[in-house]
C-alpha cells in the first residue's frame, strides 16, 4: 500500500533538532518521511478490522515529531518505523468510522487490564509494551497498526466509532481532537463563577474553546489567540473574548480585577484567572499560563508539550493545580469521550476548520503549510485519501 | 503693547498654515476663503515677580493681609496646582516656586511650625520627587520633602474627610490634613478660564466621591463651555463644593496667571504667525520637520518632553476664592481672547505632543480625543467655533501607544470599554464604578505614578459636548484601526478629509483653523 512512513534516524533527528526544525529541512534532506509502498499491515488477532482512511488531520504532535520538537520521553513509547495519522475518518465495512487511536489493554487483548485501563483511561495504559501489539501509545505511533497517513490501517472493534451520516468527513476528522479537548474540559472541573483562560487558537485551542462553552458555564471564557482568523473561529466557537498573545496578562487581569507586578523578565498577576488550557505546549505559552493563573488555580497541558524551560517557581508559589490532558477513556459520567466528541460535534460547524486538503503525494506541500497553518489563516490541514485507488 | 488675536481669511498670497500633529509639525494648505484664527501674542510679563507677589500677600482682595492670619503654633496647610499646569510645564523658575517662598518666609516670621505642603493631585498621578522638585524649588523641596511636602491621595479612607452635601445634594471631601487646618493657602496657577477658583480645592484636595459629582456626563454636557465659568454647570457645581469648604476651613486663595509663551527659543517660530517668519524661522522649522519626520518616536518625545515653556507671570492676586478668581479670569481674557465673527462648517486643530495628562508620557488615544475634542474643542466662549453639525478635523498619528506607568486603566477603557461603546452615557452607566473601585489601579494610583482608574472615563466625558455637537470626526495622519476604536473616520491627507467632510456639511463649506500655538479663547459671536 501507499504510505507516508515515519522512519527512525537519530542523525536526522539530531539535525533537525539543531536547525529548529526548518520546513524545508524537516520535508526535504533531513526528513524523517518517507512515502512509498510499504506491506499492509496484518491483523494481530480475530475481530480487528481494516480501515480505510478518508482524511486524516495532521496533528501538532506530528509535527513536532517530523521537524524534531518532539520530547525524547516517547521515543520509548514508539515503535518504528511506522505510517503517521491518528486523526482519522475512514471506511470500514461499509461504515464511515472515526478511529480512537489509544491502544490500551483491551485492544492490545490483556486480560486482566491495567489498572488505569479499568479506570476507563486506555490512554494511560500501563502495558503499551505488551500483548498482541509492539510499543507504542497510539494508532499513528505503532509500526503495527497503520497510520492515517496510509492506504489501509488495523483497527480493533473497541477503536471505531461509527459516524453519523449527517457529519461531513471534513467534521469527522476532528471528532479525535474534539475528544482531547472534550476530555481537558472535563478535567479541570470548571466552575459557574470560574473566569477560564484557553492559551492558544490552533486546533487544540479552538477545540477546548468550544467543548468549555458546550460542557461547563464559566463567568468568562477568553481565548487567546493570534492569528485574526483563529480570532473569529474562537469567537465563534463560544469565546467570550479573543486576546492577543501581548495583550493577554492585561485583559486577564482586568477580567480577573487582579493586580499585575511587572518583573524582569515578564508580568505576573496577583489574582487571575481560575484555570488555564495551555494549549500551546511552548515554553513561552506554559510559563505565561503559570503566571496568570491564580494561586490554588489549575492550569491544564493540553498541547503536547516539548522538552521546555518552564519555571517551576510560580507554580510552587501558587501551589497551582498543573494537570496533563492526554486523550481521552471514559469520563466521570460514564459516557466515553468519543461518544461526547460525537454528539457534539455536529452543533460546532467543525468543517470550517478543515482544509486544505492535500493528496499523499503532496505531502512536502501539506507539512509546510501545516507548520504555518494559523498565518495562513488555516486551522486543520488533512490528507484526503479518498481518491487513492480509485 | 502685544498685538491682538486675529482671524486671518486665507488669500492665494498666504503661505501654509502650521499645524500640531503629535510629535511633530506640518505644514498644510487651507482653501482660499478658509480662516484662521492666531491668539494673542505674549503680554508682557511682570517687571518684578517678587514684588508683585508681596504686595499680593499683604493688599489681598476681600480678605485680611497675609501676615495677621499667620500665628505662632496654628495648623497651617499649602496646597499647590500640580503638573497638569502649564503646558508644556515651565522653565525655572517655577511661579509656584516664587509664591511658596514668599508665603513661606511669612510663615517663618509669625513662628509658624507645624506647615505641610500638599500637591492638589486631585485623581491625578502622583508627582514624582524631581517634578515636585522643579515646581517648588529646591530650597523648598529639600526643607519639606517628603514628610511635610507631599501628593495628596484621594484614595487614602484615613486622609479624606467628608465635609458636606450641597443643596444640589452634591457630596464635598476633602483631604483631613487640609481640613483640619487653622488655614489652607492654595497657590493656583491659572493657563486657561476652566482652572482656578473654587475648582481647585473641591477636585485637587477631594476624592472621587466628590469629583464624581461635577465630572461627569450631564454636568459636562451641561457645560459649554467649560471655558467660560458663567456657562459651566461644572464650575457651577465646583462653587458650591468650594463654598461648603470656605465654611468648613479658613482658606486663604493666592492665583496666578502667565502669558502664553509656551515654547523656547528654538521652537520659537511655532509661537509666530507663518506671515512672520523670517529666514531663520524657516529654517528652524525645517530642522524641526525633518528631525520629526525622521527620528524615531522615542527621541521625538524625550526632545519635545524636555522643553520647558518661558511663561512669565502676568498677574497675582490673593484673597477670597471668588473675588480673587473674578479679577485672574480677567487677566486671562486679556492674554487669550480673540473675537471670532459667527461659526464655520469645519474646524481644523492640530492636536499637539502634550496635554495636561500625558506629561512625560505618549498622548494615548484616549488622550488624543480628549486634547482635541475636549480642550482644544471647548476654547471657546459663547458658542463653538465650529456649528452644530459640522465636522472637526484633527491631525494626529492616533498611534495604539500608552505609557503602562501612568495609564493603565487607560489600556483596559480603550481595550474593553471602547470596544463595546463610544457613547459616553453608555460608558458612565455600565464601566465606570468597575473602574473606580478596581484595587490594581487602586494601587498603582496610590503607590506608583499611575492616574485614577476613573481618569479615562473623565478624559473621555470631556469630549461628550463635542461628540454631541459635532456631525463627524475625522482625524488626519491617524492610525486607522485606532481612530475607528475610537468611532471617528481617518484621512491620510488634510485634503482627503476636507474632502470626506463635505459629505457631512456639503459643498464649499466654510472652513476655520484653530492655530495653536499660542494659546486662544475664541469669543465667537
Amino acid at each position: 500500500m501507499l504510505a507516508l512512513q515515519y522512519v527512525r534516524s537519530v542523525p536526522r533527528y539530531a539535525a533537525l533538532k539543531a536547525t529548529g526544525g526548518r520546513p524545508k529541512l524537516a520535508t526535504g534532506e533531513f526528513s524523517v518521511l518517507h512515502l512509498g509502498d510499504v506491506e499492509d499491515p496484518r491483523l494481530p488477532a480475530a475481530g480487528w478490522h481494516q480501515v480505510r482512511p478518508r482524511l486524516a488531520g495532521i496533528c501538532g504532535s506530528d509535527l513536532a515529531a517530523i521537524t524534531g520538537h518532539a520530547s525524547l520521553y516517547l521515543d520509548p513509547l514508539t515503535s518504528y518505523p511506522f505510517v503517521m495519522g491518528h486523526e482519522v475518518v475512514g471506511e470500514c465495512d461499509g461504515s464511515r468510522v472515526v478511529v480512537e487511536p489509544a491502544l490500551g489493554c483491551e485492544v492490545r487483548g490483556l486480560d486482566p487490564v491495567c489498572a488505569r485501563c479499568a479506570e476507563g483511561r486506555p490512554g494511560l495504559c500501563e502495558n503499551v509494551d505488551s500483548g498482541d501489539l509492539p510499543v507504542g501509545l497510539q494508532t499513528g505511533y505503532c509500526s503495527a497498526t497503520g497510520g492515517g497517513w496510509g492506504e489501509t490501517l488495523i483497527a480493533h472493534p473497541r477503536q471505531l466509532h461509527e459516524v453519523p451520516a449527517s457529519l461531513a468527513d471534513e467534521a469527522a476528522v476532528l471528532v479525535e481532537p474534539l475528544a482531547c479537548s472534550v476530555h481537558a474540559a472535563l478535567r479541570a472541573e470548571i466552575g459557574g463563577d470560574d473566569v477560564i483562560v484557553v492559551q492558544g487558537a490552533g486546533t487544540i485551542g479552538l477545540l477546548t474553546v468550544a467543548a468549555v462553552r458546550q460542557l461547563t458555564s464559566p463567568r468568562r471564557l477568553i481565548a487567546v489567540a493570534k492569528h485574526p482568523s483563529q480570532r473569529e473561529h474562537a469567537l465563534r466557537l463560544g469565546a467570550d473574548q479573543v486576546v492577543r498573545p501581548d495583550e493577554a496578562f492585561q485583559r486577564i487581569r482586568f477580567a480577573t480585577s487582579a493586580r499585575r507586578l511587572d518583573g524582569r523578565d515578564r508580568p505576573l498577576l496577583l489574582g487571575g484567572a481560575d484555570a488555564t488550557f495551555e494549549c500551546t505546549g511552548t515554553a513561552a505559552g506554559l510559563n505565561d499560563a503559570v503566571r496568570y493563573t491564580r494561586a490554588g488555580g489549575t492550569v491544564v497541558a493540553v498541547g503536547m508539550p516539548g522538552e521546555v524551560k518552564v519555571d517551576w517557581a510560580p507554580i510552587w508559589q501558587r501551589e497551582l493545580h498543573v494537570l496533563g490532558a492526554y486523550a481521552y477513556g471514559v469520563e466521570g459520567d460514564g459516557r466515553r469521550t468519543f461518544e461526547i466528541a460525537l454528539e457534539l460535534a455536529p452543533r460546532l460547524g467543525l468543517e470550517a476548520l478543515t482544509g486544505p486538503l492535500f493528496g499523499l503525494g503532496a505531502y512536502r506541500d501539506a507539512i509546510t503549510y501545516a507548520l504555518a497553518a494559523g498565518r495562513l489563516g488555516a486551522v486543520k490541514v488533512a490528507f484526503d485519501l479518498r481518491n487513492l485507488g480509485a | 503693547m502685544s498685538r491682538p488675536g486675529a482671524v486671518v481669511e486665507i488669500d492665494r498670497t498666504m503661505p501654509p498654515v502650521l499645524f500640531h500633529h503629535g510629535e511633530g509639525v506640518r505644514l498644510e494648505r487651507l482653501p482660499v476663503g478658509s480662516r484662521v484664527i492666531y491668539g494673542p501674542d505674549p503680554l508682557p510679563g511682570l517687571p518684578h515677580p517678587q514684588r508683585a507677589i508681596r504686595r499680593a500677600l499683604s493688599h489681598p482682595i476681600e480678605d485680611d493681609p497675609l501676615p495677621s492670619l499667620l500665628r505662632a503654633g496654628m495648623k497651617l496647610t499649602i496646597a499647590v496646582d500640580d503638573l497638569s499646569l502649564p503646558l508644556p510645564p515651565m522653565a525655572a523658575p517655577d511661579v509656584r516656586q516664587l509664591v511658596l517662598q514668599e508665603v513661606l518666609e511669612l510663615a517663618a516670621e509669625a513662628g509658624v511650625e507645624d506647615v505641610h505642603l500638599i500637591i492638589a493631585t486631585g485623581l491625578h498621578r502622583r508627582m514624582t520627587a524631581d517634578e515636585i522638585r522643579h515646581a517648588v524649588g529646591d530650597r523648598v523641596f529639600s526643607t519639606f520633602y517628603p514628610e511635610r511636602l507631599y501628593n495628596h491621595d484621594a484614595e487614602d479612607p484615613e486622609g479624606n474627610v467628608h465635609i458636606g452635601v450641597t443643596e444640589k445634594g452634591e457630596e464635598v471631601t476633602l483631604n483631613r490634613r487640609a481640613a483640619e487646618s487653622d488655614l489652607v493657602i492654595y497657590v493656583n496657577l491659572t493657563l486657561v478660564p476652566m482652572d482656578g477658583g473654587h475648582k481647585s480645592m473641591a477636585t485637587g484636595l477631594a476624592s472621587y466621591r466628590g469629583i464624581r459629582q461635577h465630572h461627569n456626563v450631564k454636568t459636562l454636557l451641561g457645560s459649554r463651555s467649560y471655558m467660560h465659568p458663567p456657562d459651566s454647570d461644572l464650575h457651577h457645581s465646583c462653587i458650591r463644593q468650594g463654598q461648603l469648604i470656605e465654611d468648613a476651613v479658613r482658606v486663604f486663595h493666592i492665583e496666578t496667571t502667565v502669558n502664553n509663551h509656551s515654547f523656547p527659543s528654538i521652537a520659537n517660530f511655532m509661537q509666530k504667525r507663518e506671515t512672520d517668519w523670517t529666514a531663520s524661522d524657516q529654517a528652524a522649522f525645517l530642522a524641526v520637520k525633518q528631525v520629526t519626520d525622521l527620528a524615531p518616536t522615542h527621541i521625538k518625545r524625550q526632545v519635545f518632553h524636555s522643553m520647558r515653556a518661558p511663561y512669565a507671570l502676568t498677574s497675582v492676586r490673593a484673597g477670597q476664592v471668588d473675588a480673587v478668581h473674578e479679577k485672574t479670569l480677567e487677566s486671562v481674557r486679556e492674554q487669550l481672547t480673540v473675537e471670532v465673527e459667527g461659526q464655520t462648517d469645519i474646524v481644523t486643530i492640530g492636536v499637539p505632543y502634550i496635554g495636561p495628562y500625558n506629561v512625560f508620557a505618549p498622548m494615548n488615544p484616549v488622550l488624543v480625543v480628549c486634547t482635541g475634542l475636549g480642550y482644544l474643542f471647548n476654547l471657546y466662549r459663547g458658542r463653538p467655533v465650529v456649528r452644530e453639525g459640522g465636522v472637526a478635523i484633527l491631525s494626529h498619528p492616533c498611534r495604539y501607544e500608552f505609557d503602562s506607568v501612568q495609564h493603565p486603566s487607560y489600556i483596559d477603557f480603550y481595550d474593553e470599554v471602547l470596544a463595546d461603546t463610544t457613547d459616553p452615557h453608555q460608558i458612565e452607566q455600565r464601566y465606570e464604578e468597575r473602574f473606580a473601585t478596581d484595587p490594581w489601579y487602586r494601587q498603582l494610583f496610590r503607590k506608583s505614578h499611575a492616574y485614577h482608574g476613573v481618569h479615562p472615563f473623565y478624559a473621555w466625558y470631556w469630549a461628550a459636548h463635542a461628540m454631541q455637537h459635532l456631525g463627524d470626526v475625522i482625524i488626519v495622519g491617524g492610525d486607522r484601526d485606532t481612530v475607528h476604536r475610537l468611532g471617528f473616520k481617518c484621512a491620510t491627507r488634510l485634503e482627503d478629509a476636507l474632502e470626506m467632510a463635505e459629505q457631512t456639511v456639503g459643498r464649499h463649506p466654510s472652513i476655520s483653523h484653530l492655530r495653536l500655538p499660542p494659546l486662544l479663547l475664541a469669543d465667537v459671536r
